[in-house]
């Protein structure tokens, strides 16, 4: 078990959570990630290390509620516990050792990046740190990452800092010359964004990918995303790779499997939350029996409730089921 | 020596013997191998097809204690019984089979736990018509003892009597030993390694102990309850398990040598195989680990896991063995209308137990036999709609001895379905391996041992799939237990082991079990 120290939140969906795991929070590295299972009959969920405290043994995970499941761990208050934390898992960051590097963070990649950006620094590399946000209240991490150096921060509605996209800060930074290294961690789509934009300059750039994945040991080959045209694992050849040879939209469709699942299961969960929390004849109505997943398995597989009603249809006129 | 005199019937009387049923035997002696010869072997009762290809529970239900003890009857209690040999953990079969005929049910848990750390587990998973029933002298003349059934039946009468098989702890040895990988192998040593008072720990990379028996056979063929009371029991017996302990990882083989006297390393082949075809990676393929881990270890057969799998009108299978086995009626159970294993060889040839096979077509499992596949279909969205396939011939036996198949030209054909599920095989995974360069290994990645189970790091000794490659729960077992002897030999000073240790303390059990 694995006691919840401190959560604070950190923007409108983002939580920061520091959990005990002593010997995690020892050997650790950049870059690394774990494998996190909230209680019996949780998802497995893979969380970059946002940073870790030996001495305390602790270590810090900046997770992004978006599915039943993050919410279920975003929920959590200090005093209460995870069940399971595996890790550390996944190859430590290859950091550049001289020179400049720029570390660029999108949302709750930002936390992600953080741990590269001070593990460059301590290495006596110049870090420019380039984060964003859609607006001012989805900025996070811009103080840690000063420790690290200097930090331009955008905001897609000019509320705070830049106005624009982190690619359009990337480039004048590139431009101005002497950057050795990128490392760009967020969205499936900003990664992409800054992959396209360093690869006629030649620098080298790598991302961080968050791929589905159950075990975190190579096992079970969900994390499997090709790159440089040959398929590999994010969870033991990565997480970060070669940003200009990474199939991003392989990656963004493989990440889109269990969308329908994770809009269903979520949309139960808050109406039995709801309804836990109020004694509303109504809600109780609609949450009552539904479950977790989908009644019908049709829903998990587009299309397919299309080829059931096509089934029916067949059956009704009198003929024989395929 | 293994022709045991057989106890006075009714020894302790029918009541003690026979435990809560108020059963009395009717064999007041023996019966003549004569009489044995005349009675059939006793068939598994199981869930009806229909039925239970709609649900996840248990298909075979299990003999009941008449049924036991007349199959037991029909054990001819051979002098010299081969069927041991056929057994890879090498339990006295006759021993206790005939010690259940008489309604001692104590002696007759004692003595298959003595050989046997899990016999839950193998009662249910052995492939026993290739081992000790291929083996019974009965099968010249008929069907052999149902030995697993018998087994199975035992174990779980132990497994209900936890107060009347509990051996008595060892003395403690002072030595350590670290056990990576908590699947059969590293069960079965750890059980072994704490009979003879060593202080065990293994270590799990997972959220719960078990490996394969827990990740990837389906509740209806092996219960996880009964896996998690086979874990219980070891715990119980003094066995230490650290869950989430990822060894190359969490800790370094290098660290465990230093904490601990000596290591087995029992990490199975873990990394799936895919078929190098085009298409693998679109939304609606899984490897077998995958979807079968999400089924079993995650729950997601519950409608109440918050762990998702894709479900199918129309599931493909592609592979022959057991795991195909278990992914196929896996799908069949989560409502796929069509589930099609697809196999590139003929039905003899096969690798799956002939029972699993069997219960599938019960099932209605569909299989494409001869059939290769060429290529994942996808809509445009990157979801699986078919399976471009091939037919084939078979031609002359390549190195395995099995008939090499041979593509027919122009046979290409689509198997319509929206989910494909590769159950191939698997392979070493590097990740403990890789992180200690002085660990030799073999070209394919696997652990190279001597003939007792030792590594290439002295005290570092290795077994289970992660030397053999991809084989049975019992062959996984069989190392673990031999190896045991060995790390056993190790920590006393005296490696290597007198050879043939293990079958000479297999052929002893008899005098020293219940002990």
């Amino acid at each position: 078990m694995h006691t919840v120290i401190d959560t604070a939140q950190l923007s409108p969906n983002v939580t920061r959570l520091v959990i005990e795991a002593p010997r995690i929070a020892e050997i650790r590295r950049p870059g690394q990630f774990v494998i996190v299972h909230r209680a019996p009959g949780a998802e497995r969920i893979p969380l970059t290390i946002a940073d870790a405290d030996p001495e305390r043994g602790t270590i810090t995970l900046v997770i992004q509620a978006v599915g039943k499941s993050t919410e279920d761990l975003v929920a959590l208050r200090p005093g209460d516990a995870i069940a399971d934390v595996a890790g550390p898992l996944g190859k430590a960051t290859e950091l550049l050792d001289h020179g400049r590097a720029v570390c660029v963070g999108g949302g709750v990649g930002t936390a992600v990046v953080h741990p590269i950006a001070l593990g460059l620094a301590a290495l006596g590399v110049e870090v420019i740190s380039v984060i964003g946000g859609r607006s001012k209240e989805w900025v996070i991490f811009e103080d840690e990452l000063r420790r690290a150096g200097r930090v331009i921060t955008c905001t897609d509605d000019g509320s705070y800092g830049r106005h624009g996209f982190v690619t359009d800060a990337l480039r004048e930074v590139i431009e101005a010359g002497g950057v050795d290294a990128v490392y760009a961690v967020g969205p499936v789509p900003m990664m992409r964004a800054v992959a396209e934009l360093t690869r006629p300059y030649g620098v080298p750039t790598f991302a961080s990918l968050n791929a589905i994945m159950l075990d975190g040991t190579g096992m079970c080959g969900g994390c499997r995303v090709a790159v440089g045209g040959k398929t590999v694992y994010a969870c033991v050849d990565g997480p970060e790779f070669d940003a200009h040879q990474v199939d991003f939209r392989e990656l963004a469709d493989r990440l889109g499997t269990y969308r329908d699942f994770e809009a269903h299961a979520l949309d139960v969960a808050r109406k039995r939350r709801a309804e836990a929390q109020s004694d509303s004849a109504d809600v109780a109505d609609v949450a009552g029996s539904a479950p977790i997943h989908a009644p019908d398995g049709s829903c998990l597989i587009p299309g397919l409730a299309t080829a059931a009603e096509r089934q029916e249809a067949a059956a009704v006129a009198g003929e024989p089921r395929a | 020596m293994t022709n045991q005199p057989t106890p006075a019937p009714g020894t302790g009387g029918p009541d003690a013997a026979l435990g809560d049923t108020t059963f009395t035997p009717a064999f007041d002696h023996p019966l003549s191998p004569k009489e044995r010869m005349t009675i059939d072997r006793g068939h598994m009762p199981e869930q009806d097809a229909l039925l239970r290809a709609a649900n996840f529970r248990e298909v075979n239900l299990g003999y009941s204690q008449q049924l036991a003890m007349l199959e037991a009857e029909r054990c001819l209690q051979c002098k010299n019984p081969v069927c041991i040999e056929g057994c890879p953990v090498r339990v006295n079969i006759p021993l206790f089979i005939e010690r259940l005929r008489v309604g001692d049910m104590d002696g007759a848990a004692a003595s298959l736990l003595d050989d046997n750390a899990l016999p839950c587990v193998t009662g249910r998973v052995c492939p026993q018509e290739i081992q000790c029933e291929g083996r019974c002298v009965r099968t010249k003349k008929g069907a052999s003892v149902a030995i697993g059934s018998l087994e199975r039946f035992v174990a779980d009468w132990a497994m209900a009597h936890p107060d009347r098989s509990t051996p008595a702890a060892p003395a403690t040895s002072g030595r350590s030993v670290a056990v990576v990988g908590s699947g059969p192998a590293g069960l079965t040593a750890a059980g072994e390694l704490v009979k003879q008072g060593h202080d065990v720990t293994v270590f799990e990379a997972f959220h719960a102990a078990g490996g394969v028996l827990i990740y990837g056979i389906p509740e209806f063929r092996l219960p996880k309850d009964i896996v998690q009371q086979e874990v219980d029991r070891l715990v119980a017996s003094g066995v230490k398990i650290e869950t989430n302990a990822i060894i190359g990882r969490t800790y370094t083989l290098r660290e465990l040598r230093e904490r601990f006297d000596a290591v087995f390393l029992a990490v199975g082949a873990g990394l799936p195989v895919f078929m190098n075809v085009p298409g693998e990676n679109f939304k609606g393929v899984y490897s077998a680990n995958e979807y079968l881990t999400r089924v079993n270890l995650m729950g997601a057969w519950n409608p109440e896991s918050d762990t998702p799998v894709l479900k199918g009108h129309r599931v493909v299978v592609v592979g022959g063995g057991n795991v195909a086995m278990d992914s196929v009626r896996t799908a069949k159970r989560l409502g796929a209308d069509e589930a099609t294993i697809v196999y590139r060889r003929g039905k003899a040839e096969l690798p799956a137990r002939a029972e699993e096979v069997h219960h599938a077509e019960q099932e209605g499992i569909r299989f494409e036999l001869q059939v290769a596949p060429l290529e994942v279909l996808a809509d445009e969205n990157r979801w699986v709609t078919g399976l471009r396939c091939i037919r084939m011939e078979l031609g002359e036996p390549d190195a395995s001895g099995r008939r090499r198949p041979i593509p027919i030209e122009g046979s290409e054909f689509v198997i319509d379905c929206e989910m494909v599920v590769v159950a191939i095989g698997t392979r070493s995974n590097p990740l403990l391996t890789a992180s200690e360069p002085d660990l030799a290994l073999n070209q394919a990645g696997y652990i190279v041992t001597d003939e007792h189970g030792m590594s290439s790091l002295p005290g570092v000794f290795a077994g289970g799939d992660i030397v053999r490659g991809a084989a049975t729960v019992i062959l996984a077992m069989g190392d673990g237990k031999r190896a045991a002897a060995s790390v056993d030999a190790w920590l006393r000073g005296a490696y290597p082991p007198a050879d043939e240790s293990l079958a000479a303390a297999a052929a002893t059990a008899g005098t020293t079990s219940g002990g």
